[in-house]
């Protein structure tokens, strides 16, 4: 479900930047080669095919982790002083990362990721439909700023991305268990 | 732990699944949707005949029936105050603005396919068709919107009183600039969708689509047609200048 959601989120990164580049809100534009689609029309085929890989992914997930506990036992909040000695010990890289145990600053990011994925969902959704969801585009301040609030998510969720890959470059025995179910480490 | 029923998306998974299936898993898949291969993936834009650019056409063929089943006949676009209206308004077409063409000596609206009165229209006639003014939002399938005032005559009337077909399944538009567009028949007869001769309370002039237009706020502004010459009322496909390229066919917002 992990990898699927990946290489779904990547295709939206790379497809949304083919639609970005059509009329960029901001100063820069993606380089073309770095795009799926390479144009405005290719990049929305691209963007409203993959949604429904990354929707019903997605929904998986949240269904799986919802009814196996896994949301409940990993990625619970354990306290703001576990998160202020577990984001100290990581600054200073001297945090453990034991199999099938999530530290404080794990809990913190992967939920934050999370509720990120689905707001991107509800303000693509309400970005894509501004008639029929008006309900949903009013929520979120009217089409032109749900547009907005999409992009910085997409932003947002990069620099989530990068702090991930960077971890996962620091401690690569973490990835045996993203590949294969590794048994968790009995704590030291 | 929270146990709770999911509530189905308007479109069932089920629904979708056995398409997913097929589209995503056998094509993409195979022609592989692993990160290492994206740079081969990011060659296919709906030009080639590659299997995955069919198989992207086939999701926008999926994804529009998908859109018609979400559009709600009776449910209006928001409409706004004339303090919104913004302004200057942003000109945009496939050519630039100097290429803007003028209108024909003689023009006349046609009207052809599956109606009852094949007389062609003058502005004059249009005129005395009863009118109806509207503050929308048009969005650009760029991305960018902007909100201004049209008026003209309903398209849903305007059918009616030429004797349409109304379970025909499209209605095409074509252009004396070289422009043409199609949109479905429910779209069609949404009270908002009207053939428009005045933007701003002014008649259309060149720019703005004259003499006249079609402004259809449930849809995408490359629908919104400008300078018609010619309606159709069609069960045959008829496409469009943007859609033969690979702009989503459907695009209603």
């Amino acid at each position: 479900m992990h990898w699927i959601g990946a290489a779904a989120v990547i295709c939206m990164f790379l497809s949304g930047w083919a639609i970005y580049n059509a009329s960029p809100s901001l100063p820069f534009t993606f380089p073309r080669g770095l795009t799926l689609g390479g144009w405005l029309a290719a990049g929305i085929a691209w963007h409203i095919s993959v949604m429904w890989v990354l929707f019903a992914d997605g929904l998986a997930y949240l269904a799986y982790g919802t009814i196996s506990g896994h949301f409940w036992r990993d990625l619970r909040p354990t306290g703001p002083r576990a998160l202020l000695r577990d984001f100290w010990d990581a600054l200073r890289f001297r945090l453990p990362h034991r199999l099938g145990h999530y530290n404080a600053v794990q809990r913190l990011l992967y939920t934050a990721v999370i509720i990120l994925i689905c707001l991107q969902v509800l303000t693509g959704l309400s970005i894509w439909k501004p008639v029929q969801l008006a309900w949903l585009a009013r929520l979120l301040g009217g089409y032109p700023i749900a547009r907005n609030i999409h992009l910085a998510m997409m932003f947002c969720i990069i620099a989530f991305l990068a702090v991930h890959l960077l971890l996962v470059a620091i401690f690569p025995r973490t990835l045996v268990s993203m590949v294969a179910s590794a048994t968790a480490e009995e704590e030291q | 732990m929270i146990r709770r029923r999911h509530v189905p998306p308007s479109v069932s998974l089920a629904e979708i699944s056995p398409e997913l299936a097929k589209l995503s898993r056998r094509r993409l898949l195979r022609h592989g949707l692993s990160l290492g291969s994206l740079a081969l993936l990011t060659g296919c834009d709906l030009s080639t005949h590659s299997g995955v650019d069919a198989a992207l056409w086939a999701m926008l063929g999926f994804n529009d029936r998908v859109q018609a089943a979400l559009f709600n006949p009776q449910r209006l676009a928001e409409t706004y105050p004339a303090s919104a209206i913004t302004r200057p308004f942003r000109f945009n077409a496939y050519y630039r603005v100097w290429e803007v063409r003028m209108v024909p000596d003689n023009w006349r609206l046609a009207v052809t396919g599956l109606v009852a009165d094949k007389t062609p229209w003058t502005v004059d006639r249009l005129s005395g068709l009863p009118q109806q003014a509207q503050i929308t939002r048009h969005i650009c399938i760029e991305g960018w919107s902007q909100i201004g005032q049209w008026s003209g005559v309903p398209l849903h009337l305007f059918l009616r009183r030429v004797g349409a077909d109304l379970r025909a399944r499209y209605v095409a538009f074509t252009c004396f600039d070289g422009y043409s567009t199609s949109i479905d028949m429910a779209s069609a007869l949404h009270p908002q969708t009207i053939l428009t001769l005045d933007f701003e309370q002014q008649p259309l002039t060149a720019e703005w689509g004259a003499p006249v237009r079609l402004r259809i706020p449930v849809k995408l502004g490359f629908k919104s047609a400008k300078n018609l010459e010619s309606i159709a009322v069609t069960n045959t496909y008829p496409g469009g200048f943007w859609e033969n390229q690979g702009y989503d066919w459907f695009s209603g917002v």
